[in-house]
């Protein structure tokens, strides 16, 4: 008789709430029950609200259970889980669930879906596909499909990806990298985390591409070290990889050489920063570079290097499989494509959202997000990570553009959305803006070191009613000097959140004095 | 976290594993950190004897990063993400809580557990979120927060 195969999600968020103990759970009384069964720990779908998320697998359909913790395992196994049976616990078919249908999952398509570290599994969902068109159609095409696609990039600057790799490509010398960016530092944001655990393997053949169109032989994965798992399940895939000729010398017979090293972060936000990153891959304090030169002329070791975000790296693939065009046909304006938006902070169903640009905020609040996890109004709405604007709740119709953001002097950044219900300080968000960027600063320019330690004088000044007039004006003006001379977007930005404080929520200055 | 005290037969282990190559000094200090938990400045010696490295350079990576302590961390290492999302979901009070409940302020600790603020653990669709040593936690309650504490002080 054939096994049974059962889903459960080997992925930090699900972990991080009993998802081994369940599948322990489940082998166990698997064991005692006599029942074949293969346990297979997959990525997530992204449902994060639904975590531990357990799916059985039933004729061609895999039935889900959501939030399922060991207590209730005995009592699934009594109600005929093997067969999908009915149970508290039960969604029914996983493509049905609300939260995942009316995605546009192009990127995030495999996680969940796979065993992540299952070469085959890799193979039968279009694993290297891509790459052996790549191979067929040559770097100059890969590189004019990227630039038909629109791809911009993923990690908050969003600039173009395929001009990046033309510059790269066209760049002179001999040695060339590809160094991706793994070091999602933002508040809000888990994607990269998300793709990296569910989908390795896809991230190699993406990073292959980038190594294939600009003429690199070496990848680079800078990886945070708040990662401990994403850096197990790639150290394995990089493996894997290898042990299958899909990495190293001659891949395939195609006569591309690739091979990527890991490189684990050691806690410093400002490193997910490009030239910072760089600085810390060669073994020095992350402290940014000035620019120019660009890494793409200038960049790790002094060579051209790509330097890509996961998600934007990932994208690639399907846009080599099924054209620059078809990306291209997502999204609004010059925002083309999708973006993976991850509802964070006080919402009811968190999770990572895949959807094409031009999607409102409030859509993906109330549609998949349910709302607040406390039931009370939305207050605050912060997006694109420390260095985002907090939209009020008057602005949450704005469609997810990049340039709609910029027109309200908010971005997008790397997509994260984290919610405050009406129990929030603004002021106290005001003033951890600058002391985050007080802590992180690399020091390097004074707007950022001093700036930041001065703004949380200024404002806590505010708070305690000092002269609040006088040092509003003053706050205005350290923002100005921070954003306009600031080296990289770390003091640059920091500003954002704080000025849209100042303007939405200036009241809170006030009652912050009596807050916790 | 099972760690040993600093000597330099495993320290030319780690250094022998990385080749000796001055540009991974980021990757040698991870390891010893896993291995000895800390870094003294007996480690930063000889580092920078062995790859090649002024001590100034060493030292200048060792006190950039936050990740690398130079004080004995410890037997257990909670970090509570201080950043946005989980500020959204009550992790001031529950830092508050913390600081109570294990008598030790942030960024201090005693033999059995050091206390740090960490800017983001990635698990923000289960705020607050909580690391162990390598573990993260999410949802976390005040009552949760308690029984994950019980349980590495049941495991002394």
């Amino acid at each position: 008789m054939a096994r049974t195969k059962i889903y459960v999600p080997r992925e930090t968020a699900a972990v991080s709430v009993g998802a081994d103990d369940v599948a322990i759970a489940i082998a166990r009384k698997a064991k005692e029950s006599g029942e074949n069964i293969e346990l297979i720990r997959n990525g997530s779908w992204g449902a994060t609200w639904l975590e531990p998320l357990v799916e059985v697998l039933v004729d061609d359909k895999r039935i889900a259970y959501g939030n399922v913790e060991p207590a209730d395992v005995p009592g699934m196994f009594d109600a005929g889980l093997l067969d999908g049976g009915d149970h508290s616990r039960r969604l029914g078919p996983i493509l049905e669930v609300p939260y995942l249908i009316n995605q546009d999952r192009w990127t995030f398509w495999r996680c969940g879906l796979i065993d992540p570290l299952s070469m085959d599994d890799f193979r039968v969902h279009q694993g290297f596909k891509a790459f052996e068109k790549a191979v067929e159609m040559g770097a100059d095409a890969v590189i004019e499909t990227v630039k038909t696609s629109g791809l911009r990039g993923r990690g908050g600057a969003g600039f173009p990806a395929g001009i990046k790799w033309q510059t790269v490509a066209d760049a002179e010398g001999a040695q060339k990298y590809v160094a991706l960016n793994a070091d999602e530092g933002d508040s809000g944001t888990f994607s990269d985390r998300i793709l990296m655990e569910g989908d390795p393997l896809g991230l190699i053949e993406g990073m292959m591409l980038a190594g294939y169109a600009v003429g690199a032989n070496r990848g680079y994965i800078y990886l945070r070290s708040e990662y401990p798992l994403a850096r197990s399940i790639l150290t394995r895939a990089i493996e894997l990889a290898r042990d299958n000729d899909w990495l190293g010398n001659d891949i395939q017979g195609s006569g591309f050489d690739f091979d990527i090293e890991l490189h684990i972060g050691a806690g410093s936000y400002v490193c997910g920063e490009e030239t910072a990153m760089l600085e810390s891959l060669e073994g020095r304090p992350g402290i940014v570079r000035y620019k120019p030169p660009l890494p793409a002329i200038k960049g790790l070791f002094g060579k051209p290097t790509v330097v890509n975000n996961v998600v934007t790296i990932a994208s690639v693939a399907n846009i080599i499989n099924l054209g620059g065009e078809k990306y291209a046909s997502f999204g609004v304006g010059r925002s083309k494509g999708t973006l993976a938006f991850q509802l964070a902070g006080n919402i009811k169903r968190g999770g990572l959202v895949e959807k094409a640009f031009g999607i409102t905020v409030r859509e993906l609040i109330d549609d998949w997000g349910g709302g607040t996890a406390s039931g009370r109004p939305v207050k605050a709405v912060q997006v694109g990570g420390p260095l985002g604007a907090y939209l009020s709740a008057n602005q949450l119709d704005t469609p997810l553009d990049y340039e709609a953001f910029t027109e309200i002097g908010a971005m997008i950044g790397h997509g994260g959305i984290v919610v405050f219900d009406d129990t929030a300080n603004m002021a106290h968000q005001a003033r951890f803006a600058m002391e985050f960027c007080a802590i992180e600063s690399c020091g390097k320019c004074t707007p950022c070191r001093i700036g930041s330690t001065r703004g949380v004088e200024v404002i806590d000044r505010m708070i305690a009613g000092l002269e609040r007039d006088k040092n509003y004006e003053l706050l205005i003006e350290l923002c100005d000097t921070m954003e306009d001379a600031s080296l990289c977007a770390m003091g640059g930005m920091t500003p954002y959140p704080v000025r849209s404080i100042l303007k939405y929520f200036a009241e809170d200055f006030v009652s912050a004095r009596s807050g916790p | 976290m099972k760690t040993e005290a600093y000597n330099e037969t495993a320290a030319s282990e780690i250094i022998a594993r990385f080749d000796a190559r001055p540009e991974l000094l980021l990757q040698v200090l991870r390891a010893f950190i896993e291995r000895f938990g800390w870094i003294s400045e007996d480690a930063i010696r000889f580092l920078s004897a062995r790859l090649n490295l002024s001590r100034a350079e060493v030292h200048g990576v060792v006190s950039y990063y936050h990740d690398f302590r130079t004080t004995p961390p410890g037997r257990h290492i909670v970090k509570i993400c201080q950043a946005e999302s989980c500020q959204a979901m009550g992790s001031r009070e529950l830092s508050a809580h913390a600081v109570k409940t294990l008598g030790v302020e942030m960024h201090s600790g005693n033999r059995d557990v050091t206390l740090e603020p960490v800017y983001c653990l990635g698990n923000c669709a289960c705020s607050p979120a909580v690391m162990v040593d390598d573990k993260t936690y999410g949802r976390v309650s005040t009552a949760q927060f308690d029984a994950i504490v019980a349980a590495f002080e049941g495991s002394r």
